[in-house]
């Protein structure tokens, strides 16, 4: 009595390797649930700002390790090898873009990335009453998380953003530090 | 868009609805997903609340997909059988999201308001593992908030739950009215 109409694709191995990519729209659209959530769970912008820097951070600490196992680079020689790596091969692994690398301060130990597109905010429009919520913040959570755990502490924050009108958005990432502290127990 | 509508306010109403080109890899969308869980399960204390929180996230991300879907795919024509919009469900929707169709689509034996959709793997619980305590929880329950909220926004109310059996299984109960009036359609 029961009307069955059944098409199985070949649904195993779509799931079962995990460098398959599926359209951003899922992503982005998830993306801006949670940040709808956090906005009518924190009232106001700054703490929404840093809850998403935290949650950030939790993603970079476990997307360095994926990253590692899916792509054979080895170690970055030196910051402006790290971000090369970060801009070609890191943000085209997971974001699909390739924001290019500018402005590399005298020193050598600050540069921005430029980001034509960004993913995260393909339907989004901020409010009047949000405009200081920095609504890809999670972007910069992840790139601290993750190079916190090469033993590089950096500084990330947004200089521009295409939310708030300018052209492009632009995150600028400065060295502060080499940590030199021992691996946590269990690694080696 | 017609620009004559939006007059220039908002660049965003202009662009025009095409496939997003980018495509982000199944780690960025896992990733985020489990933040998303883990900060939903900080605010909630029981599993029937986490699931009711993460099918709240879906319906945000359900009640915005809806509108992009039905333009692309079918041309603005609105679905008015149920069997229709629950095809429209397990090949449209699902291949938008997940990039391949729902594995089943079953009715009920003895309740005709009851639907099953069923899939082997799902992409969001690919990479949870749920612990012995809270053995119940399923977080398709965000899949299931998506699929409510595309019934409900296309005029077929009906409530979506998620349960493990062969898998996942989104189980979709119709009101009353919606088959009584599925029937009267098919008598005429």
């Amino acid at each position: 009595m029961s009307r069955q109409s059944n098409r199985t694709t070949d649904s195993k191995k779509m799931v079962g390797d995990s460098s398959r990519i599926n359209n951003s729209e899922l992503f982005t659209l998830t993306y801006g649930a949670l940040v709808t959530q956090l906005c009518k769970d924190y009232e106001n912008d700054e703490e929404v700002n840093k809850q998403l820097d935290k949650m950030g951070y939790n993603i970079g600490v476990r997307l360095i390790e994926d990253f590692l196992a899916r792509s054979s680079i080895g170690r970055c020689q030196d910051f402006r090898e790290t971000a090369d790596v970060i801009a070609k091969v890191a943000f085209k692994m997971y974001l699909g873009i390739t924001p290019s690398v500018t402005n590399w301060s005298p020193a050598g130990d600050e540069f921005s990335l430029i980001l034509e597109s960004n993913p995260l905010v393909d339907f989004v429009e901020l409010p009047d009453n949000h405009s200081t919520l920095i609504y890809s913040n999670l972007l910069c959570g992840i790139l601290r998380g993750a190079l916190e755990m090469v033993q590089m502490a950096v500084d990330v924050r947004f200089v521009q953003d295409t939310l708030r009108g300018d052209n492009v958005t632009e995150i600028r990432m400065k060295f502060i530090k080499r940590i030199e502290e021992n691996l946590p127990a269990g690694d080696e | 868009m017609e620009t004559r509508f939006t007059k220039g306010k908002s660049a965003l109403l202009e662009r025009p609805l095409t496939r997003p080109k980018t495509e982000v890899s199944v780690s960025a969308f896992a990733l985020l997903f489990s933040e998303v869980v883990q900060y939903c399960q900080s605010r909630v204390y029981s599993v029937t609340e986490l699931q009711a929180r993460l099918a709240e996230m879906g319906q945000r991300v359900g009640a915005s997909l809806l509108d992009v879907l039905v333009l692309r795919e079918k041309n603005g024509k609105r679905e008015t059988k149920v069997l229709n919009i629950l095809l429209f469900i397990k090949v449209s929707v699902w291949r938008s999201l997940f990039g391949k169709e729902a594995d089943k689509l079953e009715q009920a034996n003895d309740d005709d308001k009851i639907y099953y959709i069923i899939e082997k793997e799902s992409l969001v619980n690919t990479y949870i593992s749920v612990p012995k305590e809270n053995s119940t929880l399923n977080c398709a329950a965000f899949t299931g908030g998506i699929i409510e909220a595309i019934l409900t926004h296309s005029g077929f109310p009906a409530k979506v739950t998620v349960h493990w059996h062969k898998g996942t299984t989104l189980m979709i109960k119709f009101d009353e009215a919606v088959i009584a009036r599925d029937k009267a359609l098919e008598g005429r």
